[in-house]
Protein backbone atom coordinates (compact mmCIF):
# COMPACT_ATOMS: atom_id res chain seq x y z
CA UNK A 1 0.00 0.00 0.00
CA UNK A 2 1.11 3.54 -0.69
CA UNK A 3 0.86 4.43 2.99
CA UNK A 4 2.03 7.27 5.17
CA UNK A 5 4.91 5.11 6.41
CA UNK A 6 6.56 5.23 2.98
CA UNK A 7 8.58 8.32 3.76
CA UNK A 8 11.68 8.05 1.57
CA UNK A 9 12.04 11.20 -0.53
CA UNK A 10 8.99 12.99 0.90
CA UNK A 11 9.70 16.70 1.03
CA UNK A 12 9.01 19.32 3.65
CA UNK A 13 10.37 17.62 6.75
CA UNK A 14 12.71 19.72 8.87
CA UNK A 15 16.08 19.23 10.52
CA UNK A 16 17.00 15.86 12.01
CA UNK A 17 16.56 16.00 15.79
CA UNK A 18 20.06 14.70 16.28
CA UNK A 19 22.12 14.54 19.42
CA UNK A 20 25.35 12.79 20.29
CA UNK A 21 24.74 9.67 22.40
CA UNK A 22 21.04 9.79 21.53
CA UNK A 23 18.61 7.68 23.51
CA UNK A 24 16.85 4.55 22.29
CA UNK A 25 14.04 4.81 24.85
CA UNK A 26 12.64 7.88 26.61
CA UNK A 27 9.93 6.45 28.90
CA UNK A 28 9.71 3.19 30.87
CA UNK A 29 6.51 2.13 29.03
CA UNK A 30 8.43 2.15 25.73
CA UNK A 31 10.67 -0.65 26.95
CA UNK A 32 7.62 -2.64 28.03
CA UNK A 33 5.95 -2.26 24.63
CA UNK A 34 9.10 -3.25 22.83
CA UNK A 35 9.35 -6.41 24.94
CA UNK A 36 5.62 -7.24 24.69
CA UNK A 37 5.56 -7.20 20.90
CA UNK A 38 8.69 -9.39 20.87
CA UNK A 39 6.92 -11.79 23.23
CA UNK A 40 3.95 -11.96 20.85
CA UNK A 41 6.32 -12.74 17.95
CA UNK A 42 8.10 -15.35 20.03
CA UNK A 43 4.78 -17.00 20.95
CA UNK A 44 3.86 -17.12 17.25
CA UNK A 45 0.85 -14.78 17.55
CA UNK A 46 2.13 -12.84 14.55
CA UNK A 47 5.26 -12.49 12.42
CA UNK A 48 7.41 -9.43 11.71
CA UNK A 49 5.77 -8.75 8.34
CA UNK A 50 2.32 -8.73 9.93
CA UNK A 51 3.73 -6.47 12.63
CA UNK A 52 5.18 -3.98 10.14
CA UNK A 53 2.01 -4.03 8.08
CA UNK A 54 -0.23 -3.29 11.07
CA UNK A 55 1.87 -0.16 11.70
CA UNK A 56 1.46 0.83 8.06
CA UNK A 57 -2.32 0.38 8.35
CA UNK A 58 -2.57 3.08 11.02
CA UNK A 59 -4.66 6.00 9.90
CA UNK A 60 -2.15 8.60 8.58
CA UNK A 61 -3.18 11.26 11.09
CA UNK A 62 -2.53 8.81 13.91
CA UNK A 63 0.69 7.50 12.33
CA UNK A 64 2.23 10.96 12.04
CA UNK A 65 1.34 12.10 15.53
CA UNK A 66 2.18 8.85 17.34
CA UNK A 67 5.66 8.32 18.72
CA UNK A 68 7.67 5.37 17.42
CA UNK A 69 6.69 3.18 20.37
CA UNK A 70 3.03 4.22 20.22
CA UNK A 71 3.06 2.87 16.66
CA UNK A 72 4.54 -0.34 18.00
CA UNK A 73 1.83 -0.48 20.69
CA UNK A 74 -0.93 0.11 18.12
CA UNK A 75 0.33 -2.68 15.88
CA UNK A 76 0.62 -5.10 18.81
CA UNK A 77 -2.92 -4.36 20.00
CA UNK A 78 -4.42 -4.47 16.50
CA UNK A 79 -2.92 -7.89 15.77
CA UNK A 80 -3.91 -9.30 19.15
CA UNK A 81 -7.51 -8.25 18.42
CA UNK A 82 -7.42 -9.56 14.85
CA UNK A 83 -5.93 -12.89 15.98
CA UNK A 84 -8.59 -13.32 18.64
CA UNK A 85 -6.26 -13.10 21.65
CA UNK A 86 -8.25 -10.23 23.15
CA UNK A 87 -11.15 -8.00 22.12
CA UNK A 88 -10.97 -4.27 21.66
CA UNK A 89 -13.72 -3.97 24.30
CA UNK A 90 -11.56 -5.77 26.86
CA UNK A 91 -8.57 -3.57 26.05
CA UNK A 92 -10.67 -0.40 26.38
CA UNK A 93 -12.19 -1.58 29.63
CA UNK A 94 -8.77 -2.32 31.05
CA UNK A 95 -7.26 0.93 29.70
CA UNK A 96 -10.28 2.93 30.87
CA UNK A 97 -10.53 4.83 27.59
CA UNK A 98 -10.48 4.63 23.80
CA UNK A 99 -7.80 2.29 22.42
CA UNK A 100 -7.24 3.27 18.78
CA UNK A 101 -6.27 0.43 16.45
CA UNK A 102 -5.03 0.30 12.86
CA UNK A 103 -7.42 0.03 9.91
CA UNK A 104 -8.34 -3.43 8.56
CA UNK A 105 -6.05 -5.22 6.13
CA UNK A 106 -6.57 -5.51 2.37
CA UNK A 107 -5.66 -8.76 0.53
CA UNK A 108 -2.03 -9.79 0.08
CA UNK A 109 -0.46 -11.44 -2.96
CA UNK A 110 1.90 -14.28 -3.79
CA UNK A 111 5.15 -14.14 -5.76
CA UNK A 112 5.02 -12.54 -9.19
CA UNK A 113 5.01 -15.05 -12.09
CA UNK A 114 8.16 -15.25 -14.21
CA UNK A 115 10.65 -14.15 -11.58
CA UNK A 116 14.18 -13.96 -12.90
CA UNK A 117 17.52 -14.64 -11.27
CA UNK A 118 19.89 -11.69 -11.54
CA UNK A 119 23.62 -11.32 -11.08
CA UNK A 120 25.77 -8.37 -10.10
CA UNK A 121 25.98 -5.85 -12.91
CA UNK A 122 22.56 -6.68 -14.39
CA UNK A 123 20.36 -3.70 -15.18
CA UNK A 124 16.92 -4.03 -13.66
CA UNK A 125 13.71 -2.01 -13.50
CA UNK A 126 11.34 -1.94 -10.55
CA UNK A 127 7.91 -3.11 -11.71
CA UNK A 128 5.17 -0.51 -11.63
CA UNK A 129 2.98 -2.56 -9.29
CA UNK A 130 0.30 -1.03 -7.09
CA UNK A 131 -0.84 -3.39 -4.34
CA UNK A 132 -3.46 -2.84 -1.64
CA UNK A 133 -1.66 -4.95 1.01
CA UNK A 134 1.84 -5.09 2.44
CA UNK A 135 4.80 -4.40 0.18
CA UNK A 136 8.46 -3.66 0.95
CA UNK A 137 9.10 -1.60 -2.17
CA UNK A 138 9.55 2.04 -1.22
CA UNK A 139 7.50 4.20 -3.60
CA UNK A 140 10.52 6.23 -4.67
CA UNK A 141 11.97 3.35 -6.71
CA UNK A 142 8.77 2.31 -8.50
CA UNK A 143 9.42 2.16 -12.26
CA UNK A 144 13.05 3.22 -11.79
CA UNK A 145 16.11 1.55 -13.31
CA UNK A 146 19.20 0.50 -11.37
CA UNK A 147 22.08 -1.98 -11.29
CA UNK A 148 22.23 -5.15 -9.20
CA UNK A 149 25.19 -5.21 -6.79
CA UNK A 150 24.47 -8.39 -4.81
CA UNK A 151 21.99 -11.13 -3.97
CA UNK A 152 20.80 -12.17 -0.50
CA UNK A 153 19.68 -15.58 0.76
CA UNK A 154 15.96 -16.35 0.22
CA UNK A 155 13.45 -14.80 2.63
CA UNK A 156 9.70 -15.14 3.12
CA UNK A 157 7.96 -12.88 0.57
CA UNK A 158 6.55 -10.01 2.67
CA UNK A 159 3.54 -9.30 0.39
CA UNK A 160 2.35 -12.83 1.20
CA UNK A 161 3.85 -13.37 4.65
CA UNK A 162 2.01 -10.35 6.12
CA UNK A 163 -1.32 -11.81 4.99
CA UNK A 164 -1.06 -15.56 5.54
CA UNK A 165 -0.84 -16.10 1.77
CA UNK A 166 1.19 -19.08 0.57
CA UNK A 167 4.35 -18.13 -1.34
CA UNK A 168 7.86 -19.31 -2.06
CA UNK A 169 10.80 -17.68 -0.29
CA UNK A 170 12.76 -15.49 -2.63
CA UNK A 171 16.05 -13.56 -2.57
CA UNK A 172 16.41 -9.82 -2.42
CA UNK A 173 18.82 -7.87 -4.55
CA UNK A 174 20.78 -4.87 -3.45
CA UNK A 175 20.09 -2.52 -6.34
CA UNK A 176 22.07 0.66 -6.88
CA UNK A 177 20.19 3.72 -8.13
CA UNK A 178 21.47 7.22 -8.86
CA UNK A 179 19.67 9.85 -6.82
CA UNK A 180 19.58 11.88 -10.03
CA UNK A 181 17.46 9.15 -11.67
CA UNK A 182 15.16 8.88 -8.66
CA UNK A 183 14.53 12.63 -8.31
CA UNK A 184 15.83 14.43 -11.42
CA UNK A 185 17.24 17.88 -10.66
CA UNK A 186 15.92 17.59 -7.13
CA UNK A 187 18.33 15.67 -4.92
CA UNK A 188 21.88 15.71 -3.58
CA UNK A 189 24.13 13.59 -5.83
CA UNK A 190 24.54 10.13 -4.28
CA UNK A 191 24.14 6.44 -4.96
CA UNK A 192 21.09 5.00 -3.22
CA UNK A 193 21.12 1.25 -2.58
CA UNK A 194 17.82 -0.48 -1.88
CA UNK A 195 17.20 -4.13 -0.93
CA UNK A 196 14.54 -5.20 -3.45
CA UNK A 197 12.63 -8.49 -3.50
CA UNK A 198 12.96 -10.52 -6.68
CA UNK A 199 9.22 -10.23 -7.43
CA UNK A 200 9.53 -6.46 -7.68
CA UNK A 201 12.18 -6.54 -10.42
CA UNK A 202 12.31 -7.10 -14.16
CA UNK A 203 15.33 -7.23 -16.44
CA UNK A 204 16.14 -4.24 -18.63
CA UNK A 205 16.81 -5.72 -22.07
CA UNK B 1 -13.75 -3.15 15.10
CA UNK B 2 -14.08 0.56 15.71
CA UNK B 3 -13.87 2.82 12.67
CA UNK B 4 -10.28 4.14 12.89
CA UNK B 5 -11.34 7.56 11.61
CA UNK B 6 -13.66 8.05 14.56
CA UNK B 7 -13.03 11.05 16.79
CA UNK B 8 -10.65 10.16 19.59
CA UNK B 9 -12.14 11.89 22.57
CA UNK B 10 -11.22 10.03 25.69
CA UNK B 11 -8.27 8.12 24.30
CA UNK B 12 -6.47 6.21 27.02
CA UNK B 13 -2.90 7.28 27.74
CA UNK B 14 -0.14 5.15 26.23
CA UNK B 15 0.77 3.90 29.72
CA UNK B 16 -2.83 2.79 30.32
CA UNK B 17 -2.86 1.06 26.95
CA UNK B 18 0.40 -0.80 27.64
CA UNK B 19 -0.93 -1.78 31.08
CA UNK B 20 -4.09 -3.12 29.41
CA UNK B 21 -2.15 -5.38 27.05
CA UNK B 22 0.23 -6.56 29.74
CA UNK B 23 -2.69 -7.41 32.04
CA UNK B 24 -4.51 -9.25 29.23
CA UNK B 25 -1.35 -11.26 28.48
CA UNK B 26 -0.85 -11.97 32.15
CA UNK B 27 -4.41 -13.27 32.58
CA UNK B 28 -3.81 -15.65 29.66
CA UNK B 29 -0.74 -17.14 31.28
CA UNK B 30 1.72 -15.57 28.83
CA UNK B 31 4.01 -14.40 31.65
CA UNK B 32 4.72 -10.91 30.26
CA UNK B 33 6.39 -9.63 33.44
CA UNK B 34 9.16 -12.22 33.33
CA UNK B 35 9.68 -11.72 29.61
CA UNK B 36 9.96 -7.94 29.94
CA UNK B 37 12.76 -8.28 32.49
CA UNK B 38 14.57 -10.88 30.42
CA UNK B 39 14.18 -8.99 27.15
CA UNK B 40 15.25 -5.64 28.53
CA UNK B 41 18.32 -7.26 29.98
CA UNK B 42 19.24 -8.40 26.46
CA UNK B 43 18.46 -4.97 25.01
CA UNK B 44 20.58 -3.12 27.56
CA UNK B 45 23.44 -5.55 28.16
CA UNK B 46 23.83 -7.60 25.00
CA UNK B 47 22.62 -5.58 22.01
CA UNK B 48 25.13 -2.81 22.44
CA UNK B 49 27.43 -0.98 20.03
CA UNK B 50 30.46 -2.44 21.86
CA UNK B 51 29.83 -5.54 19.72
CA UNK B 52 30.21 -3.61 16.49
CA UNK B 53 33.18 -1.73 17.94
CA UNK B 54 34.95 -5.05 18.55
CA UNK B 55 34.26 -6.07 14.95
CA UNK B 56 35.62 -2.79 13.61
CA UNK B 57 38.78 -2.90 15.76
CA UNK B 58 39.44 -6.48 14.67
CA UNK B 59 38.96 -5.53 11.00
CA UNK B 60 41.42 -2.63 11.38
CA UNK B 61 44.12 -4.83 12.88
CA UNK B 62 43.62 -8.14 11.05
CA UNK B 63 43.46 -7.88 7.23
CA UNK B 64 42.41 -11.54 6.84
CA UNK B 65 39.49 -11.00 9.22
CA UNK B 66 38.54 -7.84 7.36
CA UNK B 67 38.44 -9.79 4.10
CA UNK B 68 36.20 -12.44 5.66
CA UNK B 69 34.00 -9.71 7.14
CA UNK B 70 33.52 -8.04 3.76
CA UNK B 71 32.85 -11.41 2.10
CA UNK B 72 30.37 -12.85 4.64
CA UNK B 73 29.62 -10.53 7.53
CA UNK B 74 27.33 -12.89 9.42
CA UNK B 75 29.90 -15.68 9.54
CA UNK B 76 32.77 -13.31 10.41
CA UNK B 77 31.02 -11.67 13.38
CA UNK B 78 30.14 -15.15 14.68
CA UNK B 79 33.92 -15.77 15.03
CA UNK B 80 33.83 -13.07 17.73
CA UNK B 81 30.85 -14.70 19.43
CA UNK B 82 28.38 -12.12 18.09
CA UNK B 83 25.09 -13.55 16.90
CA UNK B 84 22.25 -12.20 14.79
CA UNK B 85 18.55 -13.12 14.96
CA UNK B 86 17.58 -16.05 12.72
CA UNK B 87 15.69 -13.78 10.33
CA UNK B 88 18.76 -11.59 9.71
CA UNK B 89 20.28 -14.06 7.27
CA UNK B 90 22.77 -11.71 5.73
CA UNK B 91 25.11 -8.99 7.01
CA UNK B 92 26.68 -6.67 4.47
CA UNK B 93 29.62 -4.67 5.78
CA UNK B 94 30.20 -1.38 3.98
CA UNK B 95 33.78 -0.15 4.02
CA UNK B 96 34.33 3.57 4.08
CA UNK B 97 37.45 5.09 2.52
CA UNK B 98 38.79 8.64 2.63
CA UNK B 99 36.73 9.33 -0.53
CA UNK B 100 33.65 7.18 0.16
CA UNK B 101 31.04 7.55 2.91
CA UNK B 102 28.39 4.84 3.36
CA UNK B 103 25.26 5.71 5.34
CA UNK B 104 22.47 3.36 6.43
CA UNK B 105 18.79 4.06 7.02
CA UNK B 106 15.35 2.46 6.93
CA UNK B 107 12.84 4.67 5.14
CA UNK B 108 9.90 2.31 5.74
CA UNK B 109 10.37 1.62 9.47
CA UNK B 110 13.47 1.23 11.66
CA UNK B 111 15.40 -1.89 10.60
CA UNK B 112 19.00 -2.16 11.83
CA UNK B 113 21.61 -4.77 12.69
CA UNK B 114 20.70 -4.12 16.34
CA UNK B 115 22.58 -7.07 17.83
CA UNK B 116 25.79 -5.61 16.40
CA UNK B 117 25.54 -1.83 16.35
CA UNK B 118 22.93 -1.52 19.13
CA UNK B 119 19.26 -0.55 19.00
CA UNK B 120 18.63 2.37 16.66
CA UNK B 121 18.78 5.86 18.23
CA UNK B 122 15.64 8.02 18.36
CA UNK B 123 16.55 10.24 15.40
CA UNK B 124 17.11 7.18 13.15
CA UNK B 125 13.43 6.24 13.64
CA UNK B 126 12.14 9.81 13.23
CA UNK B 127 10.19 11.03 10.22
CA UNK B 128 12.88 13.58 9.31
CA UNK B 129 15.81 11.18 8.91
CA UNK B 130 13.70 8.58 7.13
CA UNK B 131 12.25 11.01 4.59
CA UNK B 132 15.31 13.10 3.89
CA UNK B 133 18.50 11.05 4.07
CA UNK B 134 17.93 9.20 0.78
CA UNK B 135 17.22 12.36 -1.16
CA UNK B 136 19.28 15.03 0.59
CA UNK B 137 22.13 12.93 1.92
CA UNK B 138 24.90 15.53 1.86
CA UNK B 139 22.68 18.25 3.31
CA UNK B 140 21.42 15.98 6.08
CA UNK B 141 24.91 14.78 7.03
CA UNK B 142 26.09 18.39 7.16
CA UNK B 143 23.21 19.31 9.46
CA UNK B 144 24.25 16.41 11.69
CA UNK B 145 27.78 17.76 11.91
CA UNK B 146 29.45 15.76 9.13
CA UNK B 147 30.45 18.28 6.48
CA UNK B 148 31.99 16.11 3.76
CA UNK B 149 34.34 17.59 1.17
CA UNK B 150 32.88 17.52 -2.36
CA UNK B 151 35.28 14.77 -3.49
CA UNK B 152 33.75 12.29 -1.00
CA UNK B 153 31.14 10.13 -2.69
CA UNK B 154 28.03 9.23 -0.65
CA UNK B 155 26.26 5.88 -0.81
CA UNK B 156 23.01 5.52 1.11
CA UNK B 157 21.74 2.01 1.98
CA UNK B 158 18.00 1.69 2.61
CA UNK B 159 17.24 -1.38 4.79
CA UNK B 160 14.02 -2.39 3.03
CA UNK B 161 14.42 -6.19 3.48
CA UNK B 162 16.08 -8.51 5.99
CA UNK B 163 19.64 -7.92 4.83
CA UNK B 164 21.36 -5.92 7.55
CA UNK B 165 24.16 -3.41 7.09
CA UNK B 166 26.95 -1.95 9.18
CA UNK B 167 29.48 0.66 8.18
CA UNK B 168 33.19 -0.02 8.65
CA UNK B 169 34.61 3.43 9.41
CA UNK B 170 38.04 4.61 8.30
CA UNK B 171 40.69 4.10 10.97
CA UNK B 172 42.04 7.47 12.12
CA UNK B 173 45.69 7.61 10.92
CA UNK B 174 47.08 8.57 14.33
CA UNK B 175 45.78 5.30 15.83
CA UNK B 176 47.89 2.95 13.70
CA UNK B 177 49.60 0.49 16.04
CA UNK B 178 47.04 0.79 18.86
CA UNK B 179 45.69 -2.37 20.49
CA UNK B 180 42.28 -3.77 19.56
CA UNK B 181 40.92 -2.78 22.98
CA UNK B 182 42.10 0.82 22.60
CA UNK B 183 40.73 1.02 19.07
CA UNK B 184 37.35 -0.43 20.03
CA UNK B 185 36.88 2.38 22.54
CA UNK B 186 36.98 4.92 19.67
CA UNK B 187 34.16 3.37 17.67
CA UNK B 188 30.68 4.86 18.09
CA UNK B 189 27.22 3.67 17.05
CA UNK B 190 26.90 6.75 14.82
CA UNK B 191 30.11 5.90 12.96
CA UNK B 192 28.69 2.42 12.21
CA UNK B 193 25.47 4.00 10.93
CA UNK B 194 27.65 6.27 8.82
CA UNK B 195 26.54 9.69 10.04
CA UNK B 196 29.87 10.38 11.75
CA UNK B 197 33.56 9.86 10.96
CA UNK B 198 36.15 9.08 13.60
Amino acid sequence: MDGMHDLGGKQGFGRIRYSLHAQVFHEPWEKRVNALYSLAVKLGIFNMDEYRHAIERMEPRHYLTASYYERSLTSLATLCVEKGIVTQEELERRADGVFPLAAPSAPGRSNVAGRERFKPGDRVRVRTDYVPGHVRMPGYIRGKTGVVVSESPAYPFPDAHAHGVKAADEPTYDVRFRSEDLWPNSSDPALVHVAVFQSYLERVR
Amino acid sequence: MRDPSEVRQGTASVEQRVDAIEAAFDERGMKPGEFIVEFNHLAEERWVPDNGAKVVAKAWTDPDFKQRLLTDGRRAVAELGITMPAHHRHLVVLENTPTLQNVICCTLCSCTAFTIIGLPPDWYKDLEYRSRVVRQSRTVLKEMGLDLPPEVEIRVWDTTADTRYMVLPVQPPHTIGWSEEELARLVTKDSMIGVARL
